[in-house]
């Protein structure tokens, strides 16, 4: 695997809409072709290199290609957008749209990234380490079309509305969610380590949703459904289960109807 | 202006009859003439296809429920936005595109005329914004009638004098160019919940029954002998078994005649055939009626249809037909929109994925190719997708290559996943016959323009006529190599003209030209009751005035191009 570093050496006054900077855009390219990639600083046509010194040379496929994106981009947007393979480490911050309808490769990011990331993913791997924006997984505004798979790692917190119409694939959050996760889900799982607010799964109508921590305001539309025990991700514990949203339609298979899954540690 | 002379072209006329002869056509002052002058601009088009400007018959490009598509569908303008590019303004949107890009769309593939299909009167000054906002493209809208309470309370009395003149009202106000009817019946008895899937369904409250209104209004339309004639969406769309009910709708127009000084031959036109030429008696046996369907249009003279195309793409479908799109959310689940248009009609909206691998959406594709195919006369089906409904416009180029290609047809079913069930329940397999080039401009050109009452302004390229014409790089003495190469050729134009104003060269836009409105003005003698019913129905039940209703002036129709009748005599 070859490595391209990219490191900002002018910052953009506006936001820098950067959506060439993926394993599959800069596949096949030497540092200086790199430079060239087009973005947008505001609706200014630019290149990557009136930003970014580039070092080091791409893969021949976007699978041997791993970009390290060093500085400061916190106004910087769409890194890992539709990538397919490859690698991303982002060392800093970021901002919105971070492995956007990516399909594959592994992205991560040792800062926060904004909203938008992951959104409607279908593929690879998302590790954040620091906090997660709102709409993390969920689908374009106004789409149907959630994350429908891949996994993504949260180490601190999420923001709202995350996995909002997920389909599949997994969202792992190591301390709390924001209200309104998981909305319209239609399959996938959502692991909270710490706490949820408010609405978490309302009108899910399958998917699962698994709390270790505290639920602040519980959806009316749960049904309490018994206790089980589960083993999440190495731990043991006994859950309280619930289903839901009954408010919504729900499907049949084989007979029996399907539901949205709430676990919540006891 | 100036002067044009496109010259070596292969010319297809149905107008003049001219079946690819090399010809030269001349342009002068907007009008199609016999000759120019030698300092006459020279368009080579040696080897390549000449047509008039195509006519839409039937599509939603205008107005409120097409603005709502857009304003709650974001996703779909995600991805198919296009830049300002020389002449161009920005654009986006794959099923419901913005009006500059539904202008531009157009005229690239050819066409300089369309129709909005149904306007809600009440919103016609909405819909003649976005049509001033659609550059090139000349455009009428068809206000829709069919739930109408003044046109329900007068055709229950038969009172098709009063219908004629509040007809001819409406027409006026709203700028409105034909008598459209959707659901007739249907929309209204929405409000109460309900709906009318037969013609003989009675209307709540109103208690008139469909076939009451569908032959009321084509009685008021030859009465007034306006251009176009009763167009309509009828009972029962999209269901299986519904083709019953578009037989019997369309039996309500025997014994009517054309009567108008426009040269339209029929009393009726039929629109999106294929979503009402369903058999069965649900999903699970659906067949096509596209054989019944036809055969009754090939024996009656006096009916036009369009086909509705379903091109197996996402879309977003809208309607004033209110039950259908309930029913519709009910289906897919996607997001339903829903608006009450007061005394007048209704409308829904819900985005709907044509896949291929359902075996419903491959049976409805192969139903609107079928149509077209079973229909002897070529001057009486013209090709739509009913768009947004069935398939956007800019599929136009791929529906003419499956119908032009029975080898791109049969490469498409082999490619099903059920595709024995399409052959089962459809004959499309065994249809082999290829639409020439002369049939499309019969379906796209003079069938439509004839049936719209405009064959004298467009439609052909006699000298006299609106110097609308396109030219494509196809060559129809090459044999298709690959069924592609029809689709490339339809969907760039190497060169269309717009009443003699150069609007594309080479694909690419290089002129706004001239684009008019379409309305049509017709005289009637003072009617006073209906002036009563009016003023009276504004003071009861309206929520504007009567002096807010009108579309009037340049901030609504800054070109307008009225066709004139005069029924004052009758």
């Amino acid at each position: 695997m070859e490595t391209v570093t990219i490191t900002m050496k002018n910052l953009p006054t506006l936001y820098l809409e950067a959506d060439t900077i993926s394993p599959d855009a800069f596949a096949g390219k030497t540092a200086a072709q790199i430079a060239e990639l087009p973005a947008f600083e505001g609706n200014v046509p630019t290149t990557l290199g009136a930003y970014f010194t580039v070092s080091g040379s791409a893969g021949a496929t976007a699978a041997d290609t791993k970009i390290v994106v060093k500085g400061d981009v916190k106004k910087v947007k769409y890194l890992g957008f539709k990538m397919s393979a490859g690698e991303l480490v982002i060392e800093g911050s970021t901002d919105l749209y971070v492995g956007a309808w990516m399909t594959g490769g592994k992205i991560l990011a040792k800062g926060d990234v904004a909203a938008f990331a992951a959104l409607a993913m279908k593929g690879g791997e998302l590790t954040v380490e620091g906090n997660a924006g709102n709409y993390l997984g969920a689908a374009y505004r106004g789409d149907w079309r959630g994350m429908s798979g891949g996994k993504i790692f949260v180490k601190g917190n999420a923001g709202s509305d995350i996995g909002m119409y997920m389909t599949g694939g997994e969202i792992t959050v190591g301390g709390d969610v924001d209200v309104h996760a998981l909305t319209h889900a239609e399959g996938g799982k959502l692991i909270v380590k710490g706490n949820a607010k408010s609405k978490l799964g309302g009108q899910m109508v399958e998917g699962t949703i698994i709390v270790f921590g505290s639920i602040e305001v519980m959806m009316p539309g749960f049904k309490p459904n018994g206790e089980v025990e589960l083993e999440v991700e190495g731990t043991k514990a006994k859950f309280a289960h619930f289903i839901g949203d009954t408010g919504e339609r729900h499907k049949k298979k084989k007979g029996v109807m399907q539901y949205g899954n709430l676990y919540k540690k006891i | 202006m100036s002067e044009y002379i496109i010259k070596n072209g292969h010319v297809f006329d149905p107008v003049q009859g001219i079946k690819g002869d090399k010809k030269d056509i001349a342009i002068k002052d907007g009008k199609i003439v016999d000759k120019v002058g030698s300092g006459a601009k020279v368009i080579d088009a040696s080897g390549k296809t000449v047509m008039a400007g195509a006519v839409e018959i039937h599509a939603h490009i205008a107005g409120p429920k097409v603005n709502l598509g857009r304003i709650y569908r974001p996703e779909d303008k995600l991805f198919t936005c296009t830049p300002t590019k020389g002449m161009e303004r920005m654009g986006g949107g794959a099923s419901i595109p913005t009006t500059f890009k539904t202008g531009y769309e157009y005229a690239k593939m050819g066409y300089t005329t369309a129709m909005e299909a149904a306007m809600p009167p009440l919103f016609s000054r909405h819909t003649h914004e976005e049509i001033r906002d659609t550059p090139i493209i000349d455009e009428g809208a068809f206000p829709v009638f069919g739930n109408n309470w003044f046109v329900l309370e007068y055709l229950k009395n038969h009172e098709i004098e009063n219908a004629a003149a509040y007809i001819a009202w409406l027409l006026r106000v709203t700028k409105g160019y034909a008598v459209k009817v959707v659901n007739p019946g249907g929309t209204e008895a929405w409000a109460w919940g309900l709906n009318c899937l037969s013609v003989n369904d009675p209307v709540p409250y109103f208690d008139i029954t469909p076939a009451e209104i569908v032959r009321g209004l084509i009685e008021a339309n030859e009465y007034l002998g306006l251009p176009h004639s009763m167009h309509i969406h009828p009972n029962n769309l999209g269901n299986p078994g519904c083709y019953e009910t578009t037989l019997d709708t369309m039996r309500l127009a025997e014994g009517f005649k054309a009567k108008n000084k426009f040269g339209r031959e029929q009393v009726l036109h039929l629109t999106h055939t294929q979503f009402h030429s369903y058999k069965g008696t649900n999903w699970g046996d659906f067949e096509s009626g596209a054989k019944e369907v036809t055969d009754y249009v090939n024996k009656n003279k006096n009916i036009t249809i369009d086909t509705g195309n379903v091109t197996l793409d996402e879309t977003t479908t809208m309607t004033a037909d209110g039950p259908f799109e309930h029913h519709l959310t009910g289906l897919n689940h996607l997001k339903w929109a829903n608006v009450d248009v007061e005394l007048e009609t209704a409308a829904g909206v819900v985005p709907y994925i044509y896949s291929p691998n359902i075996s419903v959406c491959a049976i409805q594709w192969a139903i609107g190719l079928e149509i077209p195919l079973m229909m002897k006369d070529p001057m009486r089906c013209f090709i739509t997708t009913d768009h947004p409904n069935a398939g956007p416009f800019t599929r136009y180029p791929r529906v003419f290559k499956w119908l032009m290609s029975a080898k791109a047809r049969n490469t498409l079913i082999d490619s099903f996943k059920h595709k024995d069930k399409v052959l089962s329940q459809t004959s499309l397999g065994s249809l082999d016959r290829e639409i020439s080039l002369y049939e499309l401009a019969q379906m796209t050109r003079a069938g439509p323009a004839k049936s719209l009452g405009l064959s004298a302004v467009c439609g052909g390229l006699k000298p006299g006529m609106d110097a609308d014409v396109a030219v494509y790089n196809f060559n129809p003495d090459k044999p298709v190599a690959n069924p592609d190469d029809i689709e490339t050729a339809f969907s760039r134009c190497a060169a269309v003209f717009k009443s003699g104003v150069q609007v594309v060269s080479n694909g690419d836009i290089v002129s706004n030209g001239n684009k008019r409105t379409l309305w049509v003005d017709v005289k009637v003698n003072e009617n006073a009751q209906v002036a009563r019913d009016i003023s009276e129905k504004f003071v009861k039940y309206y929520s504007m005035t009567q002096n807010n209703y009108e579309a009037l002036g340049h901030h609504f129709v800054p070109n307008p191009f009225a066709l004139e009748v005069d029924a004052t005599q009758v």
